[in-house]
């Protein structure tokens, strides 16, 4: 029989036994914690209060709380709000898809191997993202080694192309993000424990039920931890775009880099980043509180 | 691979190319001194309305005056940046590195080493590449810049980005520069700029897909070339190009023309074939064939059409409604390391034999009226294919415009103060979609 | 089960309907999840492959990779730095990677060990900041920075590349030490200071090499993400231009042939490192 302390075994010790412990854990924070201050915290509000300033660089910026920057600014870029979030949530769908068999199998009949596997999954992703999308549009080029060798066998029309459209922006996301689905999978996969399944079988469940009613209610924190991994950074994304995309596939990411760093019009760059930001923290609370975890973080 | 130096010659081009047309010295006096209404000097210096704000004399001993320069001692090295494909090449050293004869001459010379990059594909992300630097007030990492008149070249003269010239240090440029690009209206007293070379926007195609003669922006949105099709996005070609083919005025246009224009352009979005809003880049996707018709520069065509065999079924034009010309300048952005040496480079390039040299690669347009006369004589002097290209630049009608070429070629809008923040809001987000 | 099973002779009549099938749908899975590595890793293969590709391709600027193949050389490996740009670049990059992810393992690692070990008012508000730091998106993170920078007039260069690495990395750092760090016996901790060692002498002796593992873990981890980041170097880079903008940037007239070449000696270098960690890990005991 296992006896079962608290974890947190000082909390049996008498009070003022050692006493500087108390200001233990505020010290182990002090550095780290003022460094996210400074350069975390700080900047964001230095972006909230330039989303509300006025100018040019010309004129210099004006703090004129000018909250109808958000509402402009929303006016003038809803469609590619809109198209991110659509973009973010069908990369989230596809990702899930892909990833959670191979999850599965590797938690459950990896065996031996499965640090091997989940090396050989996250293997590729040593190499610079930017790196790796630029080798998908090398790839995927009109004429290059896939699409150039099937042209010339005649399997496809000669004027057949993938780079410049929406489906080779979704692509590349998904395949940049795909690890960030994988691992938090496998985690909460590799946890549960085997002998509740074989408990179901026991009980003339099928394979397939067991999956359904013993495998997949047990792994949804790591669903939930994977769509979050996977859908905020899809949503931002831009690199895609740039590099695998062409006119009408322009993310809201691609927006504020514009805005930022073309046209430097920094208070329209700074609202449309705020309400970005906005829009996936309640995304993400709204999510929490609708799976009812408690804790956002584990 | 293909050497460099063979050049084929198809007969055919050669015979079409050997007529005569109009007596080439004629053609440089012309191009070079300016007389008659619709030359290019005439279309250069009288280009937009009078900037508003008059050049600033520098404050005595102030960055860019006498006195400063005066102090100046030339480094050992210039850190020149400029566009692509647009010095000439010849060979290659021991180490594989390719040899720039007029800037081997340079070197030579004056012992100063020049480091050149040739990594500027637009001026809207190469002012943005060195704007925070510049703000900063530190060392941009180039001692010369190629900047083409327009929105940026205008701001950083406004915000004193750039050392202001002292022309007692210039006196190639005093000596050789043609009428059209001494005191443009982009840079009074070419205070801060010297041409580097000037060009037109046109359009290019590739006659391995594309057969007839594309004349204009509609041509291009052709069904059947789908996805093969680009245009520049910068956001000083295209709207004026979008203008002249719907027959307005750029220097006279207001707001509302450019939204007629960027109603024009929206168009190519909607179509849904337009592959890309590109800039320098388009050489790239032209050569690998991505794109088959494209707005493109004339140089860059007639340099590829010319000096690489593969390339020898591109095609350029200026459109019937008229073309742009732009002026590219070089300049010494503030910070710089080694502005005496940048000078001096700069200057050399006012040379008639290095201008000259520019031309004979490049194709683009000379600020220097006395190179033509020397390409023209290299040309009468080479033989066989050598000949051929060298003949072919020398009557080009892109590099030494005739009267009806120039007749039909507008500058870029001048845009001043709030203009500019009204330009980008209708015209950006189209490039951005 | 099975005597259970044979009374029912319901198994013994599903059996043989059961075994082909079986046979083959036990495959389907590991196939699949072979056939998904494959996929992975294939750009990585046209990476390391096409660094080998003999493209002369000269244009008058840097020689440019090319969609096709013609033909193996190795030249590209010899003349490596004939880009000087490139090179300052990835100098850039690796000295903002190895300073910044020192800093953020080792402010990361204490706010680890802050988090796993004690109840202190504000854990929640560190968790948040923690999450937040983590699921932000890039793009707002890069954009406060440089609002950040642009409102007190800060030049951009390394010196803001530094302070913005280690800040992303240090939520990072800081979630690997706390899973290590949690699953921990504190009793050696207790038996050390049961025997007269101070919490400093503690902390060294016990508590710190018993993380190791994890901070080393964080230390690669906040290299990696250095060495990868884009969005953030974008924006707070100034004239200092780092590895992937420079890449970023040269896509748009076409990449050196180099640029594959550092990529296979990164991903060489990664590879190598990896295997180092696991086997340290291995060996130490948990």
């Amino acid at each position: 029989m296992e006896r079962h302390l608290p974890p947190d075994l000082h909390d049996l010790r008498p009070r003022g036994r050692r006493p500087g412990r108390a200001a233990a854990p505020y010290a182990l924070l002090a550095p780290g914690g003022l460094w996210l201050i400074l350069l975390f915290i700080v900047p964001m509000v230095a972006m909230a209060s330039l989303a509300l300033q006025e100018g040019s660089a010309l004129e210099g910026y004006h703090l004129t709380w000018r909250f109808a920057n958000f509402a402009d600014v929303t006016s003038k870029n809803w469609e590619f709000l809109l198209r991110s979030l659509r973009n973010g949530a069908i990369v989230t769908v596809v990702a899930l898809v892909l990833a959670y068999p191979i999850a599965y199998w590797i938690a459950f009949y990896g065996g031996r191997f499965k640090s091997v596997f989940l090396f050989a999954l996250l293997l590729p992703f040593f190499v610079s993202f930017v790196i790796r999308t630029v080798s998908w549009s090398f790839i995927l080029s009109d004429d290059g080694i896939v699409f150039g060798t099937l042209k010339s066998i005649g399997l496809l029309p000669e004027d057949y192309r993938v780079l410049g459209t929406t489906f080779a922006v979704l692509a590349g996301i998904t395949y940049n993000l795909l690890p960030f689905t994988i691992l938090p999978l496998y985690v909460s996969l590799e946890r549960i424990d085997r002998s509740l399944v074989e408990a179901a079988k026991d009980l003339y469940a099928s394979r397939a039920a067991a999956f359904r009613k013993i495998v997949i209610p047990l792994s949804l924190p790591g669903v939930f931890a994977a769509i979050l991994l996977t859908s905020i950074p899809a949503t931002g994304d831009y690199i895609n775009a740039s590099v695998l995309g062409g006119p009408g596939t322009a993310m809201i990411g691609n927006i504020i880099n514009v805005e930022f760093l073309r046209a430097r019009d920094y208070p329209e760059a700074a609202a449309l980043a705020f309400i970005l930001m906005a829009v996936m923290l309640i995304g993400a609370i709204v999510y929490a509180r609708v799976l009812g975890t408690e804790e956002i973080t584990t | 691979m293909t050497e460099r130096d063979q050049r084929r010659i198809d007969p055919a081009w050669l015979r079409g190319m050997t007529s005569k047309r109009m007596s080439r010295r004629q053609l440089f006096r012309y191009a070079g001194v300016g007389a008659g209404a619709y030359s290019l000097s005439a279309i250069l210096a009288a280009c937009g309305t009078e900037p508003e704000r008059q050049p600033e004399q520098p404050e005595p001993g102030g960055v860019g005056s006498p006195e400063w320069w005066a102090d100046q001692e030339a480094g050992d090295l210039v850190n020149f940046t400029n566009w692509p494909a647009y010095i000439d090449l010849a060979g290659k050293d021991e180490q594989g590195n390719r040899i720039r004869p007029s800037l081997q001459a340079f070197m030579d010379e004056t012992g100063i080493e020049v480091v050149y990059r040739a990594n500027i594909n637009s001026n809207e992300e190469f002012y943005a590449s060195i704007r925070d630097a510049l703000e900063a007030e530190q060392y941009t990492g180039h001692d010369i810049i190629v900047i083409t008149n327009g929105q940026e070249l205008t701001e950083m003269m406004a915000l004193g980005y750039l050392i202001p010239l002292d022309h007692s240090l210039t006196p190639n440029f005093n000596e050789n520069v043609g009428t059209a690009f001494m005191n443009p209206a982009f840079d009074p007293d070419n205070r801060y700029t010297m041409a580097w070379q000037s060009g037109m926007t046109g359009y290019a195609w590739n006659t391995k897909f594309i057969d007839g003669p594309i004349t204009g922006m509609q041509d291009l949105m052709n069904d059947e070339w789908a996805g093969h099709v680009s245009l520049f996005g910068n956001n000083a070609d295209a709207p004026n190009m979008a203008m002249i083919e719907l027959g307005l005025d750029p220097q006279t246009s207001g707001p509302e023309q450019w939204q007629q224009a960027a109603d024009f352009l929206s168009s190519f979005n909607e179509w849904g074939g337009l592959r890309k809003w590109d800039d320098q880049a388009y050489l790239t996707a032209i050569e690998n064939e991505d794109i088959w018709a494209t707005m493109a520069w004339s140089g860059d065509i007639i340099n590829d059409k010319l000096y690489y065999p593969e390339f020898k079924t591109f095609e350029f034009a200026t459109a019937e409604a008229g073309g742009v010309v732009w002026v590219d300048n070089m300049m010494i952005p503030a910070g710089a390391e080694n502005p005496l040496g940048a000078i001096q480079v700069m200057d050399h390039y006012y040379k008639p034999e290095m201008a000259a040299l520019l031309t004979e690669w490049n194709a683009y347009v000379s600020p220097v009226p006395a190179a033509g006369e020397i390409v023209q004589a290299d040309a009468d002097d080479a033989s066989g294919g050598d000949k051929a290209v060298l003949e072919t630049i020398a009557t080009s009608p892109y590099v030494f415009p005739t009267p009806e070429i120039e007749s039909k070629l507008h500058t870029y809008r001048v845009l001043e103060g709030e203009e500019i923040e009204q330009w980008n809001d209708i015209f950006l987000p189209i490039f951005t979609t | 089960m099975n005597a259970v099973a044979t009374e029912t002779g319901v198994t013994a009549a599903r059996a043989p309907a059961r075994g082909p099938r079986r046979r083959w749908t036990r495959f389907l899975l590991p196939a699949y999840t072979f056939a998904f590595i494959l996929y992975l890793s294939f750009p990585i293969f046209v990476i390391i492959l096409f660094s080998f590709n003999d493209t002369d391709t000269g244009f008058g600027t840097a020689p440019r990779v090319k969609t096709t193949w013609s033909g193996f050389t190795t030249i590209w490996y010899q003349r490596l730095f004939d880009i000087p740009d490139l090179t300052t670049a990835l100098e850039h990059s690796l000295l903002i990677a190895f300073a910044s992810s020192l800093v953020a393992a080792a402010l990361g690692a204490l706010i680890g060990l802050a988090l796993a070990r004690y109840r202190y008012r504000g854990k929640g508000a560190t968790n948040l900041v923690i999450f937040l730091g983590i699921s932000s998106p890039e793009i707002v993170l890069g954009a406060a920075l440089a609002s950040f920078f642009v409102s007190l007039g800060l030049p951009r260069g390394l010196g803001t590349l530094f302070v913005s690495h280690v800040m992303f990395s240090i939520p990072f750092a800081a979630v690997v030490v706390r899973a290590r760090a949690a699953g921990l016996d504190r009793s050696l901790e207790d038996a050390a200071m049961d025997l007269g060692a101070g919490p400093i002498v503690t902390f060294l002796k016990v508590t710190l090499p018993l993380i190791f593992p994890g901070i080393l873990a964080a230390w690669l981890l906040a290299f990696a993400l250095s060495m990868d980041d884009f969005v953030i170097s974008q924006f707070v880079q100034g004239p200092s231009t780092m590895f992937p903008t420079w890449v970023f940037g040269a896509t748009k007239v076409g990449i050196p042939p180099h640029v594959f070449v550092f990529a296979t000696l990164i991903f060489l270098g990664g590879l190598v490192l990896a295997v180092v960690q696991i086997l340290v890990s291995r060996r130490r005991p948990t």
